[in-house]
């Protein structure tokens, strides 16, 4: 029977290998530093995706400076004020909004933001994502808030300091690694969506000038270009995937690194 | 001491009444966002609601330019991608997590479960890309024509055979919910107590009748764990886009174009121009958020069952 489960892991394994390994092969051949510099041209004129990585770069501060604050505040909530029936309530929804399909979270948002503001916008798309940030920094936070021992509390507490203090200088200080980490994974998390940026930030073929417009993003282009019939277009969407990938991986191996240490 | 500070806070400081309020006012957001979720799903889909009704669900017309909007091919092709997904990830993810928890030796373990998460945090496109270019033309060649040969007398797998349909759909989703029902799975076996093992141990069971056991203990979080990899299955977009072949069609084959309600939206919201159009398309979203809700309900209730009762015996003990 070990043969067995360790044919199951191994078949995991190895599916993981063959799909890293197809986007190493295929991507590093249209990997150059023009590519990574130059906007998008028509096919037969190279181009590249430096609109597309800006672009991501903007999204995610934008789902970062909403997205992370939100999902700590709840996360202290839940934790350090949790335990009746509303924190049950919206531990429960934190929970089942993380299963709700990202595209669903698009749908949302282009009919409370896209709709009213008229057009796509970058703002819209980072509203999205920060959507799909909070659930998973909310939780994190939690769980990570509840290995700080009581006794630093009570400690603290005993020094006189006020709750608000208590939490603010000493229980999240003892947590902010694993706070940290889980940001971080939910970072990573983002930064791969498409499905909710295709019908809010949109997509874009120039450098973004303002976040009032539409925006350019590494995963709607890689979908945009796989979809399209051109041979080149195809390699600069695998080119792409491997700087997507690179910082993806990136954040998790490093995420793994660090809390290597911790437990 | 005024009032208001003694009621927003036991202790009775001003800081602490408005650091409890502003985290509560966070709290009652998401409350707010899940309800203004329904709420504008449902106001924008009115239109469609109004003018199908319950035919919406059952009526497989999908014709934009006649201005015939019907989900059934959507729903026959989420439900039917999902199940091939399931019926490949289940057994596959068992395996994993019963190998991590009970049978491979510590040093080992840690690795590879990194490993098996990192399949989890492939982006959907990432899956969606080498599906096109490597897994398509792979079944094509490879997988398709001997199922049509060997199983050809089932209806399931007949026609033409082009790599892009149904099954590619299904076994991307199933690469792609694996990691996550073996990671819920494995959580659900760890918390499953040692005393069981020992028990099952000190009256003779093989290693093997022990897992059994621990299988058995573990049944209702395991349940949550496949209706947790459904809800994934039900809702990834990207990927099955790519693959499925985008037509709204419902045929018994599996080498068959189909469409599922994520995938659709997907692919036409932008196209949408008149409203009938751009309502129903909101309505598929809505259908698709309360299926996910409501599985993803299921599960969690599921999951906690397990985790919970076996940590009160953990604590017990």
């Amino acid at each position: 029977m070990t043969t067995l489960t360790a044919l199951c892991t191994l078949v995991a394994i190895g599916i993981l290998a063959i799909i890293l390994g197809y986007i190493a092969m295929r991507g590093i051949g249209a990997l150059n530093l023009r590519f990574l510099v130059d906007s998008p041209r028509p096919v037969g004129e190279g181009g590249g995706i430096g609109n597309a990585i800006v672009g991501s770069a903007v999204l995610l501060l934008l789902s970062c400076a909403v997205g992370i604050p939100l999902g700590i505040a709840t996360g202290v909530y839940l934790s350090e004020f949790g335990g009746g029936m509303f924190s049950s309530v919206v531990r429960f929804l934190v929970d089942t909004l993380t299963g709700i399909p990202s595209i669903v979270t698009g749908v949302f948002i282009y009919a409370v933001v896209v709709l009213r503001m008229k057009h796509f916008s970058a703002f819209a798309g980072g509203i999205a994502l920060a959507l799909i940030m909070i659930p998973i920094v909310a939780r994190t936070t939690e769980e990570m808030i509840k290995l700080v021992p009581h006794s630093l509390r009570e400690g603290a507490l005993a020094l006189g300091a006020p709750q608000w203090r208590v939490t603010l200088g000493v229980v999240i200080p003892a947590a902010a690694s694993g706070i940290a980490t889980g940001a971080m994974l939910a970072i990573a998390r983002v930064s791969g969506e498409t499905a909710p940026l295709l019908f809010t930030a949109f997509g874009s073929r120039f450098f973004p000038r303002n976040l009032n417009e539409p925006i350019a993003s590494l995963t709607v282009q890689i979908y945009n270009y796989a979809i399209s019939p051109y041979d080149e277009w195809h390699a600069q969407a695998w080119a792409a995937t491997l700087v997507l990938m690179t910082l993806i991986l990136g954040i998790n191996i490093l995420v793994r690194f660090l809390t290597r240490k911790k437990f | 001491m005024s009032d208001w500070r003694r009621r927003l806070s036991p202790t009775g400081n001003t800081g602490d009444a408005i650091f409890r309020a502003a985290m509560f006012a966070v709290a009652l957001l998401m409350l707010l966002i899940v309800v203004a979720m329904i709420l504008a799903l449902a106001s924008h889909s009115t239109l469609s609601i109004r003018q199908f009704g319950f035919g919406f669900l059952t009526n497989r017309e999908w014709d934009p330019i006649k201005g015939q909007f019907g989900a059934l091919a959507f729903i026959y092709g989420t439900i039917v991608s999902s199940l091939i997904a399931l019926i490949i990830s289940v057994p596959l993810s068992l395996g994993i997590a019963i190998f991590l928890v009970e049978q491979a030796p510590y040093f080992l373990s840690r690795p590879i479960t990194f490993l098996v998460e990192l399949l989890a945090a492939i982006p959907s496109v990432v899956y969606g890309l080498w599906g096109i270019f490597v897994l398509a033309p792979f079944l094509r060649v490879y997988v398709e024509p001997p199922l049509a040969r060997w199983f050809g007398w089932l209806p399931l797998f007949q026609g033409p055979i082009t790599g892009i349909g149904l099954l590619t759909g299904g076994i991307i989703l199933a690469i792609m919910v694996t990691p996550i029902i073996s990671a819920v799975v494995r959580d659900v076996l760890s918390a499953v107590p040692n005393t069981q093992r020992e028990a099952a141990l000190a009256l003779g069971a093989t290693k093997w009748e022990t897992t059994l056991v621990v299988l058995v203990n573990a049944a209702p979080g395991i349940a949550g764990a496949v209706i947790l990899g459904l809800g994934r299955a039900i809702g990834e977009t990207m990927a099955v886009t790519m693959v499925i072949g985008n037509r709204p069609e419902i045929s018994l084959s599996l080498f068959q174009p189909s469409y599922t309600l994520a995938s659709v939206i997907a692919n036409e919201f932008t196209e949408a121009t008149a409203d009938i159009y751009l309502s129903s398309l909101v309505e598929l979203g809505l259908i698709l958020f309360f299926v996910t809700f409501v599985v993803n309900a299921i599960a969690r209730l599921l999951v906690w069952r397990v985790t919970r009762r076996t940590t009160g015996v953990g604590l017990a003990v």
